[in-house]
């Protein structure tokens, strides 16, 4: 079944950009959830959907050859930033941040898709991802992205969960809260903008969220939790493609699909494996 | 006598045009157990912000362990355990050997590992407030009072010289309560800690604190126990700006 993956160069390089966002979607995704910030990833992939816009634009309009992946990742990042600057001017509401840059963000799409009098069959891939639209450069660049957000995490990694735990605490503790926060949201728009080509815009927050939801049913502390959450972004991934491929299916919908299957799986399990242990006692 | 752990000198604090604190001069000598308390609003937690490094003076200079000049160098030696410890995210998945270990990951310093002296510190520090059958549970899974125990263990790992604690006991009960204030006892004791503490609960901190400070927006009373018990209601309505009854307080 999977011949035909190893026989195509271009599915050859889907399934291995697969297998890379497999790991590192639910690698940030897991710090993403724990601070509540799942809906960042929302905002961030539709602004990546303007800059995707953006380069289809400029090429059909004005014949510039800007690859659509890296217009993607430059708005994706500018995006970022822009939501930590609104994040710090709304103070008391910082989730207001969250729906302006999402409308920015759907809006410029809009704007770039009827300058360019529509790309229909492009931007259905864009939306639902799809399993022939990786080339060998976008794979390469996808490849640089996944070492560095993996280094850094392994790097940072105790840094990065203080500052989850408890952003103020870490403050205190001397550490350099804003800028690792600020590292950690570039980060997400990097891994977003490399996801969009196989899950869509639509659904990429999904494969950053839905496996942590099923692993912190199971996972026992956070390290733990990362890595089954890893395991389930891969499975996803994996047969999500496969079953996507042979169903002629965009690969969005069937990956997700399948989190929702072993999310739902996840919390029946939970419940057979007996009643949450509760420790009782004394302080 | 040896030099004061912290010293404010004239401190001013205004949140937009409203004066917290106003020409505040303190300091927490070396090796005290001291007791800071005050009503609500009096500015208890501004001060502590102000001596964390949270928030800067309006007027007046701040100076800890000697050093105005480079706060973030010396913020490890300060521990912290604050007045929002209890209402935490309860779900976070963590088990408590993990939040414990994340008050020693600014004394570690960047791009290094936990390593085996690290993993022992931890353990010990779990050990120290009683903790460490539980070290592998999820947090989440303990109680309240459990909880602080683990917030404190946090503070203590890092081998702090000054531990600031803003209400730490809010919501736990009675006994423990009294174990708790034992804990801080014996580190003030045994292991000459310096110890500041914000609290409302007057009662049991009268036994075990060398020092107490009561502020309202201004410093009213710096005392030791005994001349604290002995003020009269006339001394704490002045203090709070409105009669106090004081049945709950001493006597
Ligand atoms: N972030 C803030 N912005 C504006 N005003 C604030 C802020 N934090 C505190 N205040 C105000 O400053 C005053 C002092 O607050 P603070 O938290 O220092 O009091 P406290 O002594 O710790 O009180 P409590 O016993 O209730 O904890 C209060 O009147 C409060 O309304
Ligand atoms: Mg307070």
């Amino acid at each position: 079944m999977l011949a035909d993956f190893f026989q195509y160069d271009f599915l050859r390089y889907t399934f291995l950009t697969g297998l890379l966002i497999g790991v590192i979607a639910p690698l940030l995704g897991t710090f993403i959830v724990v601070r509540r910030l799942s809906l960042i990833a929302d905002a961030l992939s539709h602004v990546t959907l303007a800059g995707i816009a953006f380069g289809l634009m400029a090429e059909k309009k004005f014949g510039l050859m800007l690859p659509p992946l890296y217009s993607g990742m430059v708005f994706s990042v500018i995006g970022s930033v822009l939501i930590e600057k609104l994040r710090s001017v709304y103070k008391a509401f910082q989730e207001l941040a969250i729906p302006i840059i999402l409308s920015a963000g759907v809006g410029l799409s809009v704007i770039f898709i009827s300058i360019a009098d529509g790309f229909n069959t492009d931007l259905f891939n864009y939306l639902f991802g799809s399993v022939s639209a990786v080339s060998q450069n976008d794979f390469l660049m996808i490849l640089g992205i996944s070492v560095f957000v993996v280094l850094v995490v392994v790097f940072l990694y105790k840094e990065l969960f203080t500052l989850s735990f408890d952003e103020e605490h870490a403050t205190i503790s001397g550490l350099h809260s804003k800028q690792i926060h600020l590292l950690f949201i570039v980060l997400t728009a990097l891994v977003i903008a490399a996801s969009i080509r196989i899950v869509g815009v639509l659904l990429v927050s999904a494969l950053m969220t839905l496996p942590v939801a099923a692993s912190m049913r199971l996972a026992k502390g956070f390290k733990q939790m990362m890595l089954l959450s890893i395991l389930f972004g891969e499975l996803s991934v994996i047969l999500g493609l496969i079953s996507g491929y042979y169903l002629s299916i965009p690969p969005g919908g069937t990956i997700v699909m399948i989190s929702i299957i072993i999310l739902l799986i996840a919390i029946g399990l939970k419940r057979i494996q007996s009643k949450p242990r509760k420790v009782r006692d004394s302080v | 006598m040896t030099e004061p752990v912290v010293s404010m000198k004239n401190i001013s604090y205004s949140y937009e045009s409203k004066k917290v604190l106003d020409h505040v001069n303190f300091e927490v000598p070396q090796g005290s157990f001291m007791g800071l308390v005050g009503p609500n609003g009096g500015g208890k937690t501004t001060l502590i912000k102000l001596i964390l490094g949270l928030i800067k003076p309006d007027e007046g200079s701040i100076a800890i362990f000697n050093d105005s000049i480079n706060p973030r160098k010396d913020r490890n030696k300060i521990g912290f355990v604050s007045q929002k410890a209890n209402s935490f995210n309860k779900g976070f998945p963590a088990t408590v050997f993990e939040v414990v270990s994340s008050g020693l990951t600014a004394k570690i310093g960047y791009f290094k590992f936990l390593n085996k002296t690290y993993k022992a510190k931890i353990l010990e520090a779990i050990d120290q407030v009683g903790m460490l059958a539980f070290a592998y549970e999820n947090i989440g899974n303990l109680s309240g009072g459990q909880q602080q125990r683990i917030f404190i263990a946090r503070a203590l790992v890092s081998d702090p010289e000054l531990i600031i604690l803003d209400e730490p006991t809010v919501g736990i009960d009675y006994e423990n309560v009294k174990r708790f204030y034992e804990l801080l006892h014996r580190l003030n004791k045994e292991q000459n800690k310096t110890l500041l503490l914000v609290t409302h609960d007057t009662g049991t901190m009268t036994e075990y604190a060398t020092d107490i400070v009561c502020l309202n927006k201004e410093l009213h009373f710096h005392g030791n126990p005994e001349e604290y018990t002995s003020l009269t209601e006339k001394d704490f309505s002045q203090f709070y700006g409105h009669p106090v009854n004081l049945v709950s307080h001493n006597h």
